[in-house]
């Protein structure tokens, strides 16, 4: 008999079509980046029972599960149902494995669980942003990052979100010993210099990366009680033009990333090309085709920004044109 | 004298006292510490008994409140100085035992060293000291080595207890804050440790031989001069001076002085350009023959009181009490 398999469907079920016929990649996400240890044991045992006992870790922070067999997935999908559920995934029925693929894992770097360079708990935040877009079947690309380092590669993705503080100055604490002005110079951005032995910070320059807090020996430089956030967006990789996501808002909040994720899903609904190839279009080019305005414009709505958030009116993007 | 009270009448003691002294105490400044969602406690104001952190050591020490980290001794215009005026207010110094034995290195240098310093002196004298006492030992000091696990020289003593607050009052000046106060009369030791898991034994011979002693240079290379072990020594008593132009008019300004650090750069810089230790090996050679041995020349015991708190604050992870405890070996050897 045939092997009779709705190639359309096993993709959104997670399920990777090989190179060999007959035999699939198990994918599994893992929001964040960030799990408890018995998943792996879990991974393991499929990866031994169905698999070929190799497991790839992907570059979006997930397993594949090599050599499993398209006829087994069924079976599969309930070994898989502890890994969903430990991993606290969205999913619309129990025993049925990974609703959707579409939309890429949530990345992100370590976090400050560990970085002492990072400036919030970047897992958690993945995860409140997986709560709030899965499942979903559109193309989009989401990566956390603790600090302005960006190690996970934010700016590459559809919505990069890099940590930032907004450094408090303590100017009764300071002894003017400089450890943030060299820090900041030969690390950051070179935004502070000092004037009668206390330090100024040049507040357009200063990128809230948290090196003068880090280098500050006496607490001179606290972080602020509120968390701040760059959003970057659309940037890309593929084919035609792969580019860096630019800056869009500097100082922003999660409630506002988070509004403006979905409304991002109501707009490229509304704009996707209807013959984009398995109903997969980069964000990035919808709006090459709208006008940034016009995204904009759907990205803001009902959106009350900070009132010190800056917001880039226009942004233009480079990257290099091979089309 | 001792007394049992209720947490209800230790909230009125402690407005009582609140009329006549500002309080200072250890105090939790919350997502303060040097990395993100990490806290720090260090001195500060308080009007309650809560407000204390009485659970974890205080990161910078108790000397904050007597030598500000910076101090403007005077302000000047062209044919005038004006000393600031003091406080006429009584100070209340929450401490526990390690910062009250480093109070007394504190008197010495700046009070039986030479002319009297007036800033401290004045004060110095307007502070009672009320101990914390601690229930067990923190986990890189080394009092007990040091002999400053205990004291009686303490003016109050505190402990809270579930609803009730223990107190001792030792000193004459305050007994009038207790009375009519609704107490129960007890008598108690203040708190304190009786062994440490750090324990530290001083080299006895350091002197200019020590000077070639390769320690200094393996520990040095380590170093990155960021000067956190003296920002948060109870005895570090270091200070710089800088002479503020004010920016509108050059002519006015003030002098402050400013704690200094023998670990960072310009510490030992002179004009016309010179510079005595350049090398962090040099520098912590001096630190630490400066705390276990040139002050116990002048003044007859160490200047450390092993209150390990540069131990807990070295980003590059360096034991100055490990040093010690080499240097105590080599010498056995």
């Amino acid at each position: 008999m045939g092997l009779d398999i709705n190639t359309k469907k096993a993709k959104k079920n997670a399920y990777r079509i090989s190179k060999v016929r007959g035999e699939s990649a198990a994918r599994i996400r893992v929001p964040g980046g960030c799990l408890k240890a018995e998943i792996l044991g879990m991974v393991q045992n499929i990866a031994e029972t169905y698999g070929n006992g190799i497991v790839h870790l992907t570059t979006r922070q997930g397993f594949e599960i090599e050599g499993i067999q398209l006829k087994d997935m069924d079976e599969i999908n309930e070994m898989l149902q502890p890994i969903i559920e430990l991993l606290d995934i969205n999913q619309t029925a129990p025993g049925t494995g990974y609703p959707a693929s579409g939309t890429r894992n949530i990345s992100a770097c370590i976090g400050n669980n560990v970085c002492p360079f990072a400036n919030y708990n970047t897992a958690e935040f993945a995860k409140r942003i997986e709560k709030a877009v899965f499942p979903n079947d559109l193309h989009f690309k989401i990566a956390l990052t603790g600090c302005s380092n960006d190690c996970a590669k934010a700016r590459l993705h559809d919505f990069g979100i890099i940590g930032m503080t907004m450094p408090q100055y303590h100017p009764e604490r300071c002894v003017s010993c400089q450890a943030c002005v060299k820090g900041c110079k030969s690390l950051s951005v070179n935004a502070l210099h000092m004037e009668n032995y206390k330090i100024i910070r040049d507040e357009e320059k200063c990128v809230g990366c948290g090196v003068c807090i880090t280098k500050c020996p006496t607490r001179a430089w606290t972080r602020s009680p509120k968390k701040y956030y760059k959003l970057t967006i659309m940037g890309r990789t593929g084919k035609r033009n792969p580019r860096l996501g630019e800056d869009f808002l500097i100082w922003t909040d999660e409630d506002t990333i988070v509004k403006i994720i979905l409304n991002t899903y109501r707009y490229v609904k509304e704009y996707i090309d209807p013959g984009a190839p398995g109903g997969k279009e980069h964000i990035g080019y919808i709006i090459d085709r709208t006008g940034f305005a016009e995204y904009k414009k759907w990205a803001l709505e009902g959106v009350e920004l900070l009132p010190e958030t800056k917001v880039r009116e226009c942004v233009y993007w480079s990257g290099i044109h091979f089309d | 004298m001792g007394y049992l009270i209720s947490r209800k009448t230790a909230d009125e003691l402690f407005a009582r006292l609140s009329k006549s002294h500002d309080i200072f105490a250890p105090k939790l400044f919350p997502g303060e510490g040097c990395f993100s969602d990490t806290d720090i406690v260090r001195y500060g104001q308080v009007h309650t008994l809560d407000e204390i952190e009485f659970d974890r050591r205080s990161d910078y020490s108790s000397k904050e409140t007597l030598l500000a980290v910076n101090e403007t001794l005077f302000y000047f215009t062209e044919d005038a100085t004006t000393v600031p005026s003091c406080t006429d207010r009584r100070l209340l110094i929450f401490l526990r035992s390690c910062d009250l034995h480093a109070l007394r290195r504190l008197d010495a240098v700046y009070l039986e060293n030479g002319p009297e310093d007036f800033y401290y002196r004045r004060l110095r004298e307007k502070a009672d000291f009320a101990l914390m006492g601690c229930r067990e030992t923190c986990d890189t000091g080394f009092c007990v080595s040091m002999g400053t696990n205990r004291t009686e020289n303490y003016d109050l003593y505190l402990k809270p207890e579930g609803d009730a607050v223990y107190v001792d009052c030792r000193a004459e000046r305050l007994l009038s804050y207790f009375r009519e106060i609704d107490a129960e009369d007890c008598q108690m030791v203040p708190d304190h440790v009786t062994e440490n898991r750090e324990k530290v034994t001083l080299p006895k011979n350091l002197s200019v031989q020590s000077y070639d002693n390769p320690l200094w240079e393996s520990y040095g290379n380590r170093c990155i001069g960021c000067g956190r072990c003296n920002f948060v020594c109870p005895t570090c008593t270091c200070f710089t001076m800088q002479d503020i132009l004010y920016r509108d008019n050059e002519h006015v300004g003030e002098r402050r002085r400013v704690h200094a650090s023998c670990q960072v750069d310009g510490y030992t810089d002179l004009a016309g350009g010179g510079s005595f230790r350049k090398k962090q090996s040099e520098r912590l050679r001096f630190k630490v023959m400066h705390k276990v041995c040139d002050f116990e020349k002048r003044f007859g015991y160490p200047m450390c009181v092993g209150c390990g708190r540069c131990d807990a604050v070295c980003p590059e992870y360096i034991s100055y009490a490990n040093l010690l405890n080499q240097l105590a070996k080599e010498e056995e050897a």
